[in-house]
């Protein structure tokens, strides 16, 4: 099947078959390796990416449900310069090994678009479906409240 | 894990759906996918082809009805939460929605979808339980309109056939009802072990009628019907709601899986029917 999408601002026409997953495709036909595949399960968010502005994970979305879609990877964040999210994650140690990080950082962004100015339960909350096997999440949630606050200044 | 091949289509009208299920008989409905896809991956399934009802913009709207709210089956568990109409005149669902899965998952699944999957830890079919809803299906030919009761039969299925569709459905506006899901689960997003939707409405400091729809508690969601008869006519104190909560698993036969006994499931559902009840009534 023919699909077009948008990825970080590129636009890409390909041909896929149906079953074809969308983090593979943003892996394996758009160069995305930026978003990885942990668990595979739709559990870990590792794989979480936006779709039309909102967060998604890709490995429960078909590549030829996201045709005509606006999707933003984490290597699409950066304008020249960090966003202020991955600028918090490195300020704050909000990483270790870093798998989990892209993921991470797409539903935080994520969840400042409706609350801007999350309270320190709200941040847990709205990470809820992110899972990060080094850190603690301490530093994690420390990052996405000093980037709320670096967004809102 | 990749799933096994098959075809897929996006038809642009209900009625070119409708046929493109009933010429195939192992095609199967695609919606948000959070539930089915899954499936896919792990094999679990072998659809022919998918059609996809992401086409179907009639089905995204929510509408005023006079006496009910009409939400069309691709409304999302995000939109659930945020929708202002849905807010006023059927909070259960706002407030069941928000604890479903994580925010992602919200994003892509669907009312509908959550419905026909039937699964018995699913939290919004106790919800629409609770609430009376009408189910809105179409099939080749035409519209029905089924119960909860009826339309939920058994683990992981309903009445749905292959060649129907979910459409809408219709929660009547319970004005001047307060309500309340309380979920017990171990871990974030986690499943509920047990969950219990209630409506309560009160009058001159009594519980003058109450609704309990109980998840997790047996192979379909049930209504709690000796709770319900316990609240109704009593004060509206937390004790009073905590001894008609108490004789919520009347008539239940709740799993047995590696997450709870039965037993344990049993007390689930009797405590936090007393807090649910007891928070519906504003008592908390
Ligand atoms: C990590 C994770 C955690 C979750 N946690 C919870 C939770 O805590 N509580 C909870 O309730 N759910 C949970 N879910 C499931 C979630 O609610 C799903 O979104 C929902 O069950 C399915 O909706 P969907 O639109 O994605 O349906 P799909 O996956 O697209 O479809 C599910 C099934 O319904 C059929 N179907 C879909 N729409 C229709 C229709 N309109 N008419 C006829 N048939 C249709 C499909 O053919 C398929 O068999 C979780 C899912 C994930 C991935
Ligand atoms: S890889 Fe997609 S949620 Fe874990
Ligand atoms: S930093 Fe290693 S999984 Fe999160």
């Amino acid at each position: 099947m023919r699909i077009s999408v948008t990825v970080d601002g590129v636009r890409y026409d390909d041909d896929v078959e149906p079953r074809l997953l969308l983090v593979h495709y943003l892996r394996e036909h758009a160069g995305r390796t930026g978003t990885p595949i942990g668990c595979d399960t739709s559990n870990c968010g590792a794989c979480t990416i936006a779709l039309n502005g909102r967060s998604v994970k890709s490995c429960s979305v078909l590549a030829v449900q996201a045709d005509g879609a606006d999707i933003t990877t984490i290597q699409g964040l950066a304008n020249g310069e960090l966003h202020p999210m991955q600028r918090a994650f490195h300020e704050e140690h909000a990483l270790q090994c870093g798998y989990c990080t892209p993921g991470m950082i797409m539903a935080a962004t994520d969840l400042l678009k409706d609350n801007p100015d999350p309270t320190e339960e709200q941040v847990r909350e709205g990470l809820e479906g992110n899972l990060c096997r080094c850190t603690g999440y301490q530093n994690i949630v420390k990052a996405v409240l000093k980037a709320a606050q670096g967004v809102k200044a | 894990m990749i799933p096994a091949q098959f075809d897929y289509v996006k038809p642009s009208s209900l009625e070119e759906a409708v046929r493109a299920l009933a010429s195939d008989e192992d095609a199967k409905v695609i919606a948000g996918g959070q539930s089915l896809l899954p499936l896919l991956r792990l094999r679990f399934a072998y659809p022919s082809v998918l059609v996809d009802l992401a086409g179907l913009d009639a089905l995204r709207s929510v509408t005023d009805n006079g006496s009910s709210i009409e939400i069309g089956a691709l409304v999302t568990h995000y939109e659930l939460t945020r929708d202002p109409l849905i807010a006023a005149h059927a909070g259960l669902l706002t407030e069941a929605a928000g604890t479903i899965a994580d925010p992602a998952v919200r994003h892509r699944g669907t009312i509908g979808g959550a419905l026909s999957h039937g699964d018995a830890a699913g939290d919004l079919p106790a919800v629409v339980t609770a609430l009376d809803a009408d189910l809105v299906i179409t099939g080749p030919s035409g519209s029905r309109v089924l119960k909860p009761g009826d339309f939920f039969s058994d683990y992981l299925t309903t009445a749905l056939a292959p060649d129907e569709i979910l459409t809408a459905i219709r929660v009547p506006k319970l004005s001047g009802w307060g309500y309340a899901y309380e979920k017990f689960n171990v871990t974030a997003q986690a499943w509920a072990i047990v969950g219990v939707a209630a409506a309560v409405r009160r009058e001159n400091g009594q519980v003058a009628e109450a609704r309990v729809g109980l998840t997790n508690m047996g192979s379909v969601p049930v209504r709690a019907s000796a709770a319900e008869a316990a609240a109704a006519g009593a004060d509206a104190s937390p004790a009073a709601l905590a001894a008609a909560g108490a004789r919520a698993d009347e008539g239940t036969n709740p799993p047995e899986d590696l997450r709870a006994a039965a037993d344990y499931r049993r007390h689930l559902a009797r405590v936090l029917t007393g807090r649910a009840l007891t928070a519906a009534a504003g008592l908390s």
